[in-house]
């Protein structure tokens, strides 16, 4: 048995994910097998034996835990203590959770509205030049990479060395601030702007996905339109805000809306970059630290519950547009 | 989302030399002939690859040079080595080798389990009539607003009691369980497009579900699934939450982005190490990512625009 539970040579691990695979294809063959051979069954039948395995992994991977989270979360540190409405008033009325409940607010509003403007605008420009695809795979990049790999290539750039003669900076940004003349920054220290220069790092990483969703839309606009509004003698900065902006009306809300829930849901940069120290921790970050760091699972479970209930009404707005996209169609 | 749809409209004589392709580079030309418009552009392009590019080119300096001077010097005065690399990979303290395999073990399963499952489910909503399969479908798609979060600490909890935390299971489960309800969804809309009188002509010649879904519909899929792969496979390996959750205290599964993290909180200031071990983990996205691409964005605009 503990064969297949610890693994810690390099060929004992491949051997156990080939196992892995292996039963898995064995199982699901057998439930096919299984499914498909008497003649004559019912629908229904076959239909379990297709959907079977994927409701029930559902069931009980997303269905009861979320369930069993917001139980939790009107549960005490340890989940034997009912304490009715405690946790989200300790969510809503301590004054560090009021910096991180602000600092979530900032990254859910500036990242969707920047990430979306950027790779509007950049979309719009390389659009059809000579440069585009190699312009395009440069803003791409970025999204191949993880997140803790972004953080730590922007880490190095707001990299910061004591300003004294002899000691030389290594960050980029820093050392640009030398050359005009100005003081070296201690960027991720300073409360509240380091929240900003984490908030740049997600731009960073998002703007391919603004980019390439909104140079598809902007490649699908009839060319008669274009052409009627150049007749017209539309032209230039008009053309952009007259004709493709409201053209790809519905490609605009589907990117904001995404990255604005990638945005509230993600932990990783905050936690690779600060740690959440120095006033930077948004509710992702403070869900893990209260849940798997200080062990106190109702709050950790109420923090959870928050980011779920800010998620659903962007996903409404989300739906909502779409059919009114496909009325008007 | 509209796919571009050829238009035939009547267009003046003397329009018609010009193929759609050179109007439009025309229209191209005269946008970006503006000076502030191609600043614009350049300059996003510079902030785009510039931090990557410092990254690198420290990757491979000289632990000494890193410390006393920024990575530009070493455009003027290359002095390259790839200690840093052999440090990293197998120096006692990190030995990313390792890791890099932990990674791979990780991501293979937890890529092929969700396809196929999600394969299968998306083949019955899509083909097989059965009552409650429009509830059925609805109440999958919905399960995509869950935020993973949601469910960390029950799921930490069905691990320790069925003695499964800390190893590798824990973590192909998780991927399976997290990316199936978007994989349905993907994968079914895909299959919708697949013309139906196929799959009847297969039926009329006796063929059951399970030989007109290997037989039929997989061979014509699989530019969809090679999307939804790639898209899987960068979102397990660049993973560091579900990771951190469940194998966070388990040397023998942590892949390498946790331990990425915890180098860049620990020893933040060794740029020796953090800058080779950060492209130790990225080469392979990067790579499969480059050669990938057009199924990748494929995928991308499936899943966001056709909504």
């Amino acid at each position: 048995m503990q064969w297949f539970l610890d693994a810690s040579t390099t060929g004992h691990k491949f051997a156990l994910m080939g196992f892995a695979i292996l039963l898995f294809a064995a199982v699901m063959g057998a439930l096919l097998f299984a499914v498909d051979r008497p003649r004559r069954v019912p629908n229904w039948v076959v239909a379990a034996g297709f959907l079977g395995p994927t409701l029930l992994l559902l069931l009980v991977g997303l269905v009861y835990p979320a369930l069993a989270t917001v139980r939790g979360s009107f549960y005490g540190r340890d989940g034997s203590e009912f304490v009715g409405l405690d946790n989200y008033a300790t969510v809503f009325t301590e004054d560090n959770f009021q910096t991180v409940l602000l600092n979530t607010a900032l990254w859910v509003v500036l990242v969707p509205l920047v990430t979306t403007g950027l790779g509007l605008v950049y979309a719009y420009l390389v659009d059809r030049t000579r440069f585009e695809s190699l312009a395009k795979a440069l803003v791409f990049l970025p999204m191949a990479i993880s997140m803790v790999g972004a953080s730590v290539i922007w880490k190095f750039v707001y990299e910061y060395r004591p300003d004294q003669p002899g000691v030389r900076q290594i960050g980029l940004l820093n050392q640009l601030l030398v050359l005009v003349g100005i003081e070296p920054q201690q960027f991720l220290l300073n409360a509240p702007s380091n929240t900003f220069y984490l908030i740049v790092v997600m731009i960073w990483i998002q703007a391919g996905f603004a980019m390439t969703v909104l140079s598809a839309a902007i490649k699908a606009i009839p060319d008669d339109v274009i052409e009627a509004a150049r007749l017209d003698g539309v032209s230039g900065l008009q053309m952009f805000r007259y004709v493709t902006v409201p053209s790809i009306r519905p490609a605009l809300v589907v990117v904001l809306t995404t990255v604005a829930i990638v945005t509230l849901k993600v932990f990783d940069v905050v936690r690779t970059m600060t740690g959440g120290q120095f006033g930077t921790s948004v509710v992702a970050n403070e869900f893990y630290v209260q849940a798997f760091r200080q062990f106190n699972f109702g709050l950790g479970a109420a923090l959870a519950v928050l980011l779920f209930v800010l998620v659903i009404p962007i996903v409404v707005y989300n739906v909502r547009q779409l059919r009114l996209a496909e009325e008007i169609r | 989302m509209t796919t571009t749809t050829p238009v035939i409209a009547p267009a003046p004589p003397e329009e018609r030399k010009l193929g759609r392709a050179e109007r439009r580079a025309v229209a191209a030309k005269t946008k970006l002939s503006s000076p502030a418009a191609s600043a614009i552009a350049l300059l996003i392009a510079v902030l785009w690859t510039v931090p990557t590019l410092g990254l690198f080119v420290t990757s491979f300096r000289p632990e000494l040079d890193i410390r006393r001077s920024g990575w530009w010097t070493a455009l003027s005065d290359p002095q390259f080595t790839v200690d840093n690399y052999n440090e990293v990979l197998y120096g006692g303290g990190t030995n990313f080798a390792t890791l890099f395999v932990n990674s791979l073990v990780i991501t293979l399963p937890a890529v092929v389990i969700p396809i196929t499952l999600a394969l299968l489910a998306a083949y019955a909503f899509a083909w097989i009539d059965f009552p409650g399969r429009n509830i059925l479908f609805v109440a999958v798609f919905a399960l995509q607003v869950v935020p993973i979060q949601v469910t960390l600490i029950p799921l930490l909890s069905i691990y320790v009691d069925t003695g499964l935390a800390g190893s590798f299971w824990t973590i192909w489960l998780s991927h399976s369980i997290f990316a199936l309800p978007l994989a349905v969804f993907l994968l079914h809309n895909f299959m919708k497009e697949i013309p139906a009188s196929l799959v009847e002509a297969a039926r009329m010649d006796g063929a059951g579900h399970v030989k007109i879904f290997f037989q039929v519909l997989l061979p014509l899929l699989t530019p969809a699934i090679a999307a939804f792969g790639v898209f899987q496979f960068l979102w397990v390996w660049n993973d560091l939450l579900v990771a951190l959750t469940f194998a966070g205290g388990a040397p023998d599964v942590v892949p390498l982005t946790v331990r990425v993290a915890e180098l860049a909180g620990t020893r933040g200031s060794d740029w020796y190490l953090l800058a080779a071990g950060a492209f130790v983990s990225i080469v392979l996205p990067l790579a499969v990512f480059l050669g990938l691409q057009r199924y990748f964005v494929r995928g991308l605009l499936a899943g966001s625009v056709k909504g």
